[in-house]
């Protein structure tokens, strides 16, 4: 199944929902008048968009009817998902190391999805023929360590992990020293999840990357936020300050098989600049996938091109 | 708490505009409407819920009530903090205990939203109130899920009933209410794993674990950061299971939480719990009207005074207020209060429960490292009892000792030193019953 097609089937709760509203909207309304656009602005802030995106985001596309003098609703269809693709961005690509290992720092808040999606990836990886190695820097949560040994198991990867309540700085360096002396590939370091408010929690996340910058320069190749697509506008604080204390480079998305739409990466990226680069779309070991702004646009919106 | 912070600063600004003026008219009432329209939308709380909330508050506020009663804005701030705290549930809910025992409580939820954790909270508070629980992990599917109530389990040592990943959950949970009934377990929490609303296979479980325990409550576990979907989720989990209550849980966080009224809302199940915490007991008793007043910013006294009572020694207080009064506050004092307020929580925690406290610009950024007490608390502990008694002995040599002592730095010494002088003088005017209010230099009245 292409990518398109299992994103299409994946947000096909989500499109039903919104799509709808909108086509309905688009084929029900017979001019563009303020209430359309009000009620764009409404369909926009039940998929979690946020009310600041939102408004920016009709305003644009008002301004847009303006300029290139369009009266039909359904035209919008085509502009609407033109300005969604331009805030979500470029194509999300990891950035790989040129010389190895490469190493991804995975953080994020309880129960995003860190351990899941570091276990998906790691299966990918290791089919792509790539060394991996887990680092299981989560030593707080009970369990977390044999969450990601089952993970490790699966995904035929190695594991550094440490007894519970370790210091993860520890963890990560152990990690990075099998990394090189295993001649390893891909390093992936799993944390312990964190609201983003707890100060004490988020210094120890600085230290987590202070120990990679030091052994390993460059590194960390990538620091992937975790978002749970069920989220709504904490995200954007989450990402914000996951950001200032680590520096993210990018998104993954979890969780978008279900009914929410995941909206707020609209805001993420309008308003931090921020890329998606993976969506988790069910939980299967291989339903991770790369993210795809373009098809995700015409994903949510594919019902629109037909009107 | 810093729940709803926001929310609460937004309507304030907008109350303020409204409380100044003698009578109000629509375009008044609109405007403000507008404006708490968008605070909730931006708080999370559910489209449709918003609108059915902010029409139901207009309709009251340009009524009668408001324009026969003297300060109209006054009178809106006492329709909005009805209205969310009647949509958040009224007054508290308790759980629902058997009358016949074994009493039985089962947990459902989406992926992450906090089952296993807040099972073995439950089991804690079950504990603590002299009954005899029985955690079942009926969660087969998410590796080391079992494992991980095990865990918990142990630490509160409350049994767990388990039968390995192959066993089937409807098998799990007829085995353990065998079990509970031969061990005299008179409350059963059941986890079960985290599933999607629309997983028909999965809901079908859930359907028939119910149709086999007949549990007394179903709780919905709900993550406090959910957007939108909250709606959807609760009103789906409800409708194919006939839900008892909510917990709502990571509420520690910034979040707004306006998923609490969204899920209120749709399924009319009171919220039961919230976790503000990882420990296994940051498991607290929802209030609906503290949390309105605190979206509001009235404040929640209540639960500052009901912390204050459970970890101030009066006795002590007594004695430090004498001293305070005859000017002989030391360090040590000093220290004891500041363990008395390290007990209470947080400080972040205690200053979001004053009233006014959102308001304050100093306050709001205010994080409180708890790394930096420790600190304050090796210095002081690092003194000699006469230092501690009398500071100004301190020269250059007993500071570099002290430092030295404690792992910090002469300056950090220095600091602690200034800002204790402050809070003295402080306490000298609080305690001169507001006599003349003298400028005070420092800024920080604690040293944290």
């Amino acid at each position: 199944m292409s990518l398109f097609n299992k994103l299409k089937e994946s947000l096909s709760k989500t499109r039903q929902n919104l799509s709808q509203r909108v086509g309905a909207l688009l084929t029900g309304s017979s001019q563009l008048d303020a209430s359309f656009f009000e009620e764009l602005e409404e369909i926009l802030l039940t998929a979690d968009v946020g009310a600041r995106t939102s408004m920016e985001l009709v305003e644009r596309l008002q301004q847009e009817v303006k300029t290139r003098r369009i009266t039909e609703p359904a035209a919008v269809a085509g502009l609407l998902q033109e300005e969604v693709s331009r805030l979500l961005g470029e194509e999300g690509r990891l950035c790989w190391s040129p010389t190895p290992p490469t190493v991804i720092l995975v953080v994020g808040v309880n129960g995003v999805g860190k351990t899941t999606t570091i276990g998906k990836l790691a299966y990918r990886l290791h089919r792509e023929g790539k060394k991996v190695i887990l680092a299981a820097g989560d030593t707080f949560r009970a369990a977390a360590g044999e969450q990601l040994a089952v993970w490790a198991e699966r995904a035929g990867a190695g594991l550094i992990r440490h007894q519970a309540g370790a210091d993860p700085g520890a963890v990560v360096y152990d990690a990075l020293q099998a990394a090189r002396n295993r001649r390893t590939d891909v390093v992936l370091v799993d944390t312990a999840g964190r609201l983003q408010t707890k100060v004490n929690l988020m210094e120890e996340l600085k230290k987590v990357r202070r120990v990679i910058e030091r052994e390993v320069p460059g590194a960390p190749h990538e620091v992937l936020l975790v978002l749970d697509a069920t989220s709504g506008q904490n995200a954007l604080s989450q990402a914000k300050l996951f950001h200032e204390a680590v520096g993210v480079t990018g998104i993954a998305l979890t969780k978008l098989d279900g009914t929410a739409k995941g909206g707020v990466v609209l805001a993420i990226g309008n308003e931090m600049g921020l890329p998606v680069k993976l969506v988790g779309l069910g939980e299967g070991v291989d339903d991770l996938k790369e993210f795809q702004p373009r098809d995700f646009a015409a994903a949510l919106f594919s019902d629109l091109s037909s009107i | 708490m810093a729940v709803f912070a926001s929310l609460a600063e937004k309507l304030q600004d907008t109350f303020k505009k409204l409380r100044g003026k003698g009578k109000l008219n629509e375009a008044d009432v609109n405007q403000a409407m507008r404006e708490i329209r968008l605070a909730l939308l931006e708080a999370d709380v559910n489209f449709k819920v918003v609108k059915d909330f902010i029409s139901r508050v207009k309709e009251r506020a340009v009524g009668q009530e408001v324009m026969a009663s003297l300060t109209p804005g006054q009178q809106v701030v006492k329709i909005v903090h009805e209205e969310l705290t009647a949509l958040m549930g009224g007054s508290e809910s308790k759980l629902n205990w058997s009358s016949q025992p074994p009493t039985i409580i089962m947990l459902v939820g989406l992926q992450g939203s906090g089952k296993t954790t807040t099972a073995a909270k439950l089991a804690r508070r079950v504990l603590q109130q002299g009954r005899r629980p029985l955690l079942v992990a009926a969660d087969v599917y998410r590796p080391a899920a079992i494992k991980q109530l095990q865990i918990l389990g142990e630490g509160l040592k409350v049994p767990v009933f388990s039968m390995g990943t192959t066993a089937r959950p409807l098998d799990i949970a007829r085995a353990a209410l065998e079990h509970a009934a031969r061990h005299g377990n008179n409350t059963i929490i059941v986890d079960t794993a985290g599933r999607l609303h629309i997983d028909e296979e999965m809901m079908a479980e859930l359907a028939g674990l119910k149709e086999v325990l007949k549990p007394h409550e179903i709780l919905l576990v709900v993550d406090a950061m959910t957007g939108q979907d909250a709606v959807q989720v609760a009103g789906s989990f409800h409708q194919q299971l006939g839900l008892t209550g909510v917990i709502l849980t990571k509420l520690d966080g910034d979040t707004r939480g306006g998923a609490a009224l969204s899920v209120r809302a749709v399924t009319g199940c009171p919220i039961k719990y919230i976790g503000v915490g990882e420990k296994t007991d940051a498991l607290e008793t929802f209030h609906p009207d503290r949390l309105a007043s605190r979206i509001l910013g009235m404040g929640d006294v209540l639960s500052l005074i009901e912390k204050a009572q459970e970890n101030l020694d009066v006795e002590q207080a007594k004695e430090l207020q004498k001293k305070i009064r005859q000017q002989e506050f030391t360090l040590e004092d000093f220290l004891v209060q500041m363990k008395q307020m390290k007990k209470m929580g947080p400080l972040e925690e205690l200053i979001n429960l004053m009233p006014g406290a959102g308001k304050m610009k100093q306050l709001k950024n205010l994080k409180i490292d708890p790394k930096e007490m420790l600190h304050v608390e090796a210095i002081i502990q690092s003194m000699t009892p006469e230092e501690r008694r009398n500071p100004s002995i301190l020269n250059g040599s007993r500071k570099r000792r002290i430092a030295a002592g404690s792992g910090t730095r002469v300056q950090e010494v220095n600091r602690l030193l200034r800002q204790f002088e402050d809070a003295k003088k402080i306490m000298q005017l609080f305690s001169e019953g507001g006599g003349k209010k003298k400028k005070i230099r420092g800024r920080n009245l604690f040293p944290f």
